[in-house]
């Protein structure tokens, strides 16, 4: 983050310098700016500050207490532990599915559009504009569209209710390939790559060794894309799974919040409530740890449409 | 493009020698988007056009589908509600962001990147986790909008009803639409400030040698700046409310009674084939959505580059 307000500071004071007297008053902190922003964070912020505090109560205690502050008792460790635990450590089970999903999902996802980005921005080759064209044009179709037929050619091959039936589909990300192809055309000099070929280096090799190191703050940030696609994927599994131990955080909790509903309700709102915190720690930390990469990320997008 | 520095006959040589070798790397991509975009599309086109009978089992059935989704009053009931969603949510939600992408680029704000962090973070947040989130807020029992209708007590209550009704046949669609503008907001506002940061430097220098004050520049100068990033986003989020489920189809447990089985075109398609098995209509259903989308993401984008040509 202070890489990018360090930028958009030289992009400011350079040619500004000279005038700086006369630039005074555009410098000066703007106190009506600053509530409205303030407003926008706490409307962005209260909700999960809500998750955090209903997280520390006990089920009656959600009932008793006010929402937005502490109950009576600090349940959350206690939250913590029968969220785990509740029938026969399913939500451990959803845990690691997810972690499945978006490893081989998010992952595969990565390799794939970093290969056909950079084959796309270095090479010309029969049948380019097909590939631009075909691969933009899909961005279009709703990928829910898509959901029905999926699921119905899966279970004609026998692959519903198995994690191929979520990895799979999620293997595919043209934003991906977007964003590596930008990326690439401007990251690896084309000269560095003809020496390489006249130095005798194998397209592959050069491939792994002068262009991946050169890629990779794009491969980071198509990453970072690719798992949250994947850890948010709520619909695609929703379709394809019907056996809960396959089920990733997302149904499963959809699941748990369903169940204080209907016949036999048997409602446990503290453990849907410490299920979600648990859900979004891991990737708000990976946000805020790699701000960097997404900023870098979306400006690229941006930019070069 | 890649080769355009060397001479005109080595560009020749080279390009005859090299022609097929960029599929090593573009294959594998498209192997996978072919069996994972392309033939489902060809599968649904192909349902579409069949029926499956009691009797005679699975028979060509013309267009006689695309003729019972047009009629269908439960179909265009549903793509109604989508389409005054996407008409008030998307305006609101990316006025919105504009507003903080433009405080985040005046350089007149404390704290700036913090302000950045705290309205991006609902993005992070699973469009499930976010629905349930606001679900409980929403709710009467332990929410923040029972809390302030018991606050408000009598006084505010219209027809002896409390004041906040998040659930109720008028507010549900407005409450999901506060979700949505919640989660994406924060998104929006950074492809804004990302398409502000590359505004040249002299214009703004050009603007104030004329005199432009600061509103001025921001109508003159960088609101036109935006217009690109606007029809990006636009699109984006046209397709998002067209496709509307996620948030609906988790309130439909708090809000049975209001969120109907065909709330949103995108529940209506997953109603049919998971609980009505007639795949053949989910089908069409599906692809007349799916090229509603296209065209009115199509009709948005030629609009918007054809008003950057004056």
């Amino acid at each position: 983050m202070t890489t990018i307000d360090r930028a958009s500071g030289q992009r400011v004071a350079p040619a500004h310098r000279a005038k700086a007297h006369r630039r005074g008053s555009r410098q000066r902190k703007s106190v009506v700016l600053t509530i409205v922003m303030v407003i926008f964070s706490i409307y962005s912020t209260v909700p999960l500050l809500w998750l955090i505090i209903n997280a520390t109560k006990s089920q009656s205690s959600l009932f008793s207490s006010f929402g937005l502050w502490f109950g009576n008792g600090f349940d959350l460790f206690g939250n913590i532990a029968q969220t785990f635990t509740y029938n026969n450590d399913i939500f451990l089970h959803w845990f690691a599915n997810t972690l499945l999903y978006v490893v081989v999902g998010g992952g595969g996802a990565t390799i794939l559009a970093t290969l056909g980005g950079y084959g796309l921005a270095k090479y010309r080759f029969p049948g380019r504009r097909a590939v631009f064209a075909i691969v933009l044009g899909a961005v279009a179709i709703p990928g829910t569209a898509l959901a029905v037929p999926t699921f119905l050619l899966f279970s004609q091959i026998g692959l519903t209710n198995t994690p191929w039936a979520v990895i799979l589909p999620s293997l595919i990300s043209p934003f991906g390939l977007y964003l590596v192809w930008t990326f690439a055309t401007d990251a690896v000099p084309t000269e560095l790559l003809e020496a390489a070929r006249l130095d005798g280096a194998g397209e592959f090799r050069i491939f792994f060794t002068i262009a991946l190191p050169l890629l990779a703050p794009g491969i980071v940030t198509v990453l970072l894309f690719a798992i949250v696609a994947t850890w948010n994927n709520y619909f695609l599994p929703l379709i394809m799974l019907s056996d809960p131990t396959w089920y990733p955080l997302t149904v499963g909790l959809s699941q748990w919040s369903a169940q204080a509903t209907g016949v036999g309700a048997q409602p446990i709102f503290n453990l849907v409530i410490t299920g979600s915190l648990l859900t979004i720690v891991p990737i708000v930390v990976a946000f805020l740890f790699l701000q960097r990469y997404w900023q870098s990320g979306l400006a690229a997008g941006s930019v070069k449409q | 493009m890649t080769t355009t520095s060397l001479p005109r006959t080595a560009r020749r040589a080279t390009r005859r020698r090299r022609d097929w070798r960029g599929w090593g790397f573009v294959a594998p991509f498209m192997a996978v988007f072919v069996a994972m975009i392309i033939a489902p599309v060809f599968y649904a086109l192909y349902l579409s056009f069949f029926r499956q009978q009691l009797i005679g089992g699975n028979i060509f059935a013309g267009f006689s589908n695309y003729l019972d989704v047009f009629q269908d009053a439960k179909f265009w009931e549903s793509f109604g509600r989508v389409a005054l969603f996407m008409v008030v949510q998307v305006p609101i939600m990316l006025a919105l962001s504009m507003i903080a992408a433009l405080a985040l680029d005046s350089a007149r704000l404390q704290g700036a990147s913090f302000f950045r962090i705290a309205i991006f973070l609902p993005y992070a947040v699973p469009g499930v986790v976010a629905a349930l989130i606001w679900g409980f807020i929403y709710g009467a029992q332990f929410g923040l909008a029972g809390s302030i209708n018991s606050f408000l007590g009598a006084h505010f209550s219209i027809l002896g009803a409390h004041f906040l009704q998040p659930f109720s046949v008028s507010w549900v669609l407005p409450s999901i639409g506060n979700i949505v503008t919640w989660e994406y907001m924060g998104y929006n506002m950074l492809i804004f400030f990302a398409a502000l940061k590359v505004v040249s430097s002299e214009l703004y220098e050009a603007a104030e040698i004329d005199g432009a004050g600061p509103l001025r520049t921001v109508f003159s100068i960088k609101i036109p700046a935006l217009r690109g990033a606007i029809v990006i986003a636009t699109v984006f989020s046209i397709i998002g409310s067209i496709q509307l489920f996620n948030e609906p189809n988790l309130l439909k447990t708090l809000a049975p009674d209001v969120i109907s089985s065909y709330f949103t075109p995108n529940m209506y398609a997953y109603n049919l084939s998971f609980a009505g098995q007639q795949f053949n209509y989910a089908a069409t259903v599906a692809i007349v959505m799916g090229v509603i989308t296209a065209v009115t993401a199509y009709i948005v984008q030629a609009r918007g580059s054809r008003q950057g040509d004056f």
